[in-house]
């Protein structure tokens, strides 16, 4: 069966040129870049020097910052900088995960109930509708301590399942917007099946904002993880995700000692900060290289911030 | 527009009762209930009589139906925790998360739009770039995170303020009526402050592009044709219009608002909603934990409709 | 002749732009009597808007009035004079007219509010003052039930009613001059006639000068007593209007005439002016229109005519000025 051809391109050309031109975007891919770097070969590395030296468990405990441990160490004697890169491992790990399932389901739900609308597109807005307006971390609390212990995955199916809801109106917006267009009538009246349509036709026009979203999103769990951890609700004990180390943190009650382990709160807090802004700013740098005009409804508003 | 008006109420009410669905389910179907905690001296007698007595052995159909019907009749259940029903635990606590996010919504507001208009005005000039770039970073904090660096400098390196709680709890009944108002105000200013800090970027960002947005409009260029001042331009005719988006993001930020109090309300031991239910959580109180929710969303439903209300009032175009 | 309200004497507004220097209007001279209507006409890009904004300074950067521009009105060089002695002059002194009337009323705040913000802002005195000037002026457009209607909003009205508004805000301070950039090429016929008979009622009771912006010879043909013919950034012909129309003599005029479908007319094709109009960074050398010139010669490539007189009140920017036999030449040329 002959089809009129997507005309859109996914990605304009020189996408990349334009990106790494972008300033602020290089800034945020080389720290991106080094982070993901020091995940993966960090902890192999650190262990692999630390195997050497004995561990002196009762002189180490909680010393500053200091040439042998750059960034001091905790009540248990364990490196700082050992466990902020094991914790990038768990917290990019997760994160990630957890953006791309809910971007499957934000992108899925939201094109189905553009293209389909009538009464099902009602029903279905209504329900995203109530799951806005339920405060996410509310939400997550509540489900990861009534139902604990949640090991990790579950945890990344909570978080991934909890951050779809945004992403759906925008796709769906923009599926709205992108129904019009001629070649997607074009479509409809030689029959093409709807899912194809769906698949092949709209999912290039809505692939922008997704992606826009998602990489925000990235640092958005990052940030959420890590709060969900420092109440005690967080990943489980062994895994060491930055939030958990706050959790450490503060058990050891390193708030009424500030003035004493003030490394054990800055350094995760740094790492965290410094990774959320890298992929703030990759977002932006995103959303401006792949052509606002191509986001119909909001024109060059920038999305409405999702809920935290 | 008061068709309008109607069906946007049918839309919250139907919002609140998916809500209330969405918390039962979510709260109930977790393993156990709140009788299976460790105690060894009660046995599994008196756990069957327990859930027995409220419900908890019902089926669970039957057990939805019987809440949904209370929540409608304002009846949010029993909390087993603080021994009063839920209504009363919360009437407490709800009026003071809702100052702590009303405050720090207001001040975020008005703030993010004052720094969005300058930065539109002045674009590309340093003042746009310098800001934006501390409002990103801001808004890259994590909240707890910024709650903890904004209590150890100003509590604890600089001690200025109080480290936290609601009031001082030693010397707020003993204090006259204006230093016990001042003593209120206070504390009021970190939990404020921050979480106003943590979501001005939001707003900011936004007002900057709807005034970029509406900057060149044929109506810009007639306002100084008349001889207005340039300040009289932007900030009585463009604002106004660039106003109107802003003002429905009023009601989006919402729940991250609510979000972030959570852990405000955490860090600096301010005795609102977020400590009730963590407190709540541990204890295993379902129904103070349903209530919680179900209040926080119910604060966001008629939020939205405010702000909505607030859009028609500001747009005359969309009251037609 | 008594002293011109407005003389405007070599007046140069360019644009900085990336793609180079558009020089959008390049050297403009004109003037305009009291109570006159002059018409101005010209293709979109030659320079007639841009013209009509640097009047009231209104131009933006990248683009900017050259200093040595002139724009002589009550004794006083518009170019050189503060940006508050100019405020006081945009709205009250010299008012515009544009030409979009649905984008050019603020939506979010009512007409008879927006009338009257030019009255509190030139005169001052209480708001009831000025609401009561809106309403009466309101009435004088011809909006019915003025004192009802100034409570409503611009997307309440039609584009004739928004429009009348538009000139009502204009007029309400009693200018001298008022600018009206096509005015009524985003209205209906119908309308566009109504609007029209407005502005010279408003002209005879008020005795405001009107520089009528139009790329419509029709309109003009009605309105204005004198027509400035504007192309590439210059004036390329001034005559009085009756004349410009019996004996045009700039082939751009020429052209636009001839383009003019007229009833009884018996023709196969309409008549265009072929090409198009050059960018404005890169003005052609010679004369700008000789690309597109029925008559051009040698001469037109290379030489840059100045304005030529032709009659009383009559100049026209073309060589064929002085040498006059070519026109006959080239026309037998053509028919033959």
């Amino acid at each position: 069966m002959i089809e009129p051809s997507a005309a859109l391109p996914p990605l304009p050309k020189g996408t990349l040129q334009r990106l790494f031109g972008h300033r602020s975007a290089r800034w945020a891919l080389l720290a991106i870049a080094l982070l993901i770097v020091g995940a993966i070969v960090g902890p192999k590395f650190l262990s692999s020097v630390a195997a050497v030296e004995q561990l002196d468990i009762v002189g180490l405990k909680n010393r500053p910052p200091s040439w042998a441990h750059p960034l001091g160490t905790d009540q248990y004697s364990r490196d700082l900088l050992a466990r902020v890169l094991f914790g990038a491992r768990v917290s990019l790990a997760v994160a990630s995960l957890a953006v791309l399932m809910s971007a499957t389901i934000g992108t899925g739900f939201g094109l189905v109930a553009g293209f389909v609308g009538g009464r099902i597109d009602t029903v279905m807005m209504r329900t995203l509708d109530a799951f806005l307006s339920i405060p996410r971390v509310l939400l997550l609390i509540a489900v990861l301590s009534l139902w604990a212990p949640v090991r990790l995955p579950g945890l990344i199916l909570l978080l991934g399942g909890t951050g779809w809801f945004g992403l759906s109106r925008l796709v769906r917006a923009e599926t709205i917007a992108a129904r019009k267009l001629e070649y997607v009538e074009a479509a409809r009246a030689l029959g093409v099946p709807s899912w194809r349509i769906m698949w092949r036709h709209l999912l290039p026009n809505v692939a922008t904002p997704v992606i826009v979203s998602a990489t925000l999103a990235v640092g958005n769990v990052i940030a959420l993880e890590a709060g969900l951890s420092f109440l005690g609700v967080g990943a489980p004990e062994p895994t060491a995700s930055w939030g958990a180390i706050f959790y450490d943190a503060i058990q050891y009650g390193a708030i009424q000692f500030f003035a004493g382990s003030w490394w054990m709160l800055l350094f995760p807090g740094l790492a965290i900060v410094i990774t959320v802004l890298a992929f703030n700013v990759l977002g932006d740098a995103l959303r401006d290289v792949l052509d606002p005009r191509q986001l119909h409804g909001s024109e060059s508003l920038p999305p409405a911030p999702v809920s935290r | 527009m008061r068709r309008h008006l109607v069906a946007r109420l049918w839309q919250s009410l139907i919002v609140i009762i998916l809500v209330t669905t969405i918390s039962f389910v979510v709260i109930r179907l977790a393993p156990g209930d709140p009788f299976s905690y460790d105690a060894g001296t009660i046995t599994p007698a008196v756990r069957e009589y327990w859930r027995e007595q409220f419900g908890y052995n019902r089926p669970i159909p039957e057990q939805f139906s019987r809440y949904v019907a209370s929540v409608l009749h304002g009846q949010l259940g029993y909390s087993f925790q603080m021994h009063e029903p839920v209504s009363r635990a919360l009437a407490d606590t709800v009026p003071r998360t809702l100052l702590l996010g009303a405050l720090a919504l207001g001040v975020s507001f008005l703030f993010g739009i004052v720094v969005g208009v300058l930065q539109a005005v002045r674009r590309g000039a340093w003042f746009d770039r310098i800001s934006s770039m501390t409002l990103l970073i801001l808004y890259s904090l994590p909240d707890f995170w910024g709650a903890l660096i904004i209590l150890l400098i100003f509590a604890y390196w600089w001690p200025v303020l109080p480290a936290g709680n609601i009031v001082d709890p030693v010397l707020h009944d003993y204090m006259t009526p204006w230093a016990a108002i001042v003593d209120r105000l206070r504390h009021l200013v970190l939990p404020v402050l921050t979480l106003a800090l943590l979501t001005t970027a939001g707003f900011a960002r936004f007002q900057r592009a709807a005034m970029l947005d509406v900057l060149p409009a044929d109506y810009i260029r007639t306002a100084r044709a008349k001889g207005l001042t340039e300040r009289q331009v932007i900030w009585k005719h463009a604002l106004r219009t660039a106003l109107t988006p802003m003002v429905t993001l009023l009601g989006l930020a919402l729940p991250g608002l609510l979000g972030g109090a959570l852990f405000i309300e955490n860090v600096f031991g301010w005795p609102g909603m977020g400590s009730l239910a963590a407190s709540a959580i541990r204890a295993r109180d379902y129904d103070l934990v349903s209530a919680v929710v179900v209040v926080g969303s119910v604060i966001v439903v008629v939020g939205n409709l405010v702000a909505d209300l607030l859009h028609m009032a500001i747009d005359p175009r969309v009251r037609a | 002749m008594a002293e011109p309200l407005l003389r405007v004497r070599d007046l140069r507004t360019y644009f900085y732009t990336e793609n180079g220097v558009a020089r959008a209007v390049d050297g403009v001279s004109f003037e305009i009597g009291a109570g006159e209507t002059v018409g101005l006409v010209g293709e979109s890009g030659c320079g007639k808007s841009v013209t009509a904004l640097s009047l009231l300074r209104l131009i933006r950067p990248p683009g900017r009035i050259e200093p040595n521009s002139e724009i002589h009105f009550d004794g006083k060089n518009l170019v050189s004079v503060d940006e508050g002695f100019m405020r006081s002059v945009r709205g009250a002194r010299i008012s515009m007219v544009f030409q979009e009337p649905m984008t050019a009323l603020n939506p979010v705040f009512t007409i008879g509010d927006q009338i009257a913000e030019v009255v509190c802002v030139h005169h001052g005195g209480s708001k009831k003052e000025a609401w009561d000037r809106a309403v009466q002026m309101l009435e004088t457009v011809g909006i019915a039930s003025p004192a009802q209607r100034a409570h409503e909003y611009p997307h309440q009205m039609s584009g004739g009613m928004r429009q009348r508004v538009v000139i009502a805000m204009a007029l309400v301070m009693n200018p001298a001059l008022v600018i009206a950039d096509e005015p009524t090429t985003a209205l209906d016929v119908t309308i566009q006639a109504q609007i029209l008979e407005l502005l010279r009622e408003l002209q005879q009771k008020f005795g405001t000068s009107i520089l009528l912006i139009t790329h419509d010879l029709g309109v003009v043909a009605e309105s204005a007593s004198r027509v400035i013919v504007m192309y590439g950034g210059e004036i390329v012909e001034e005559a009085p209007v009756i004349e410009l129309f019996a004996t045009a003599h700039h082939p751009y005029t020429e052209g636009l005439l001839n383009a003019m479908p007229q009833v009884g007319q018996q023709r196969d094709r309409l008549a265009t002016i072929p090409g198009s109009v050059p960018p404005p960074t890169a003005w052609p050398q010679g004369c700008r229109f000789h690309d597109r010139c029925a008559y051009a010669w040698e001469r037109c490539a290379t030489e840059h005519p100045p304005l030529y007189q032709i009659g009383a009140g009559h100049v026209s920017r073309c060589h064929l000025a002085e040498e006059p036999e070519r026109r006959a030449a080239s026309a037998e040329q053509r028919s033959a």
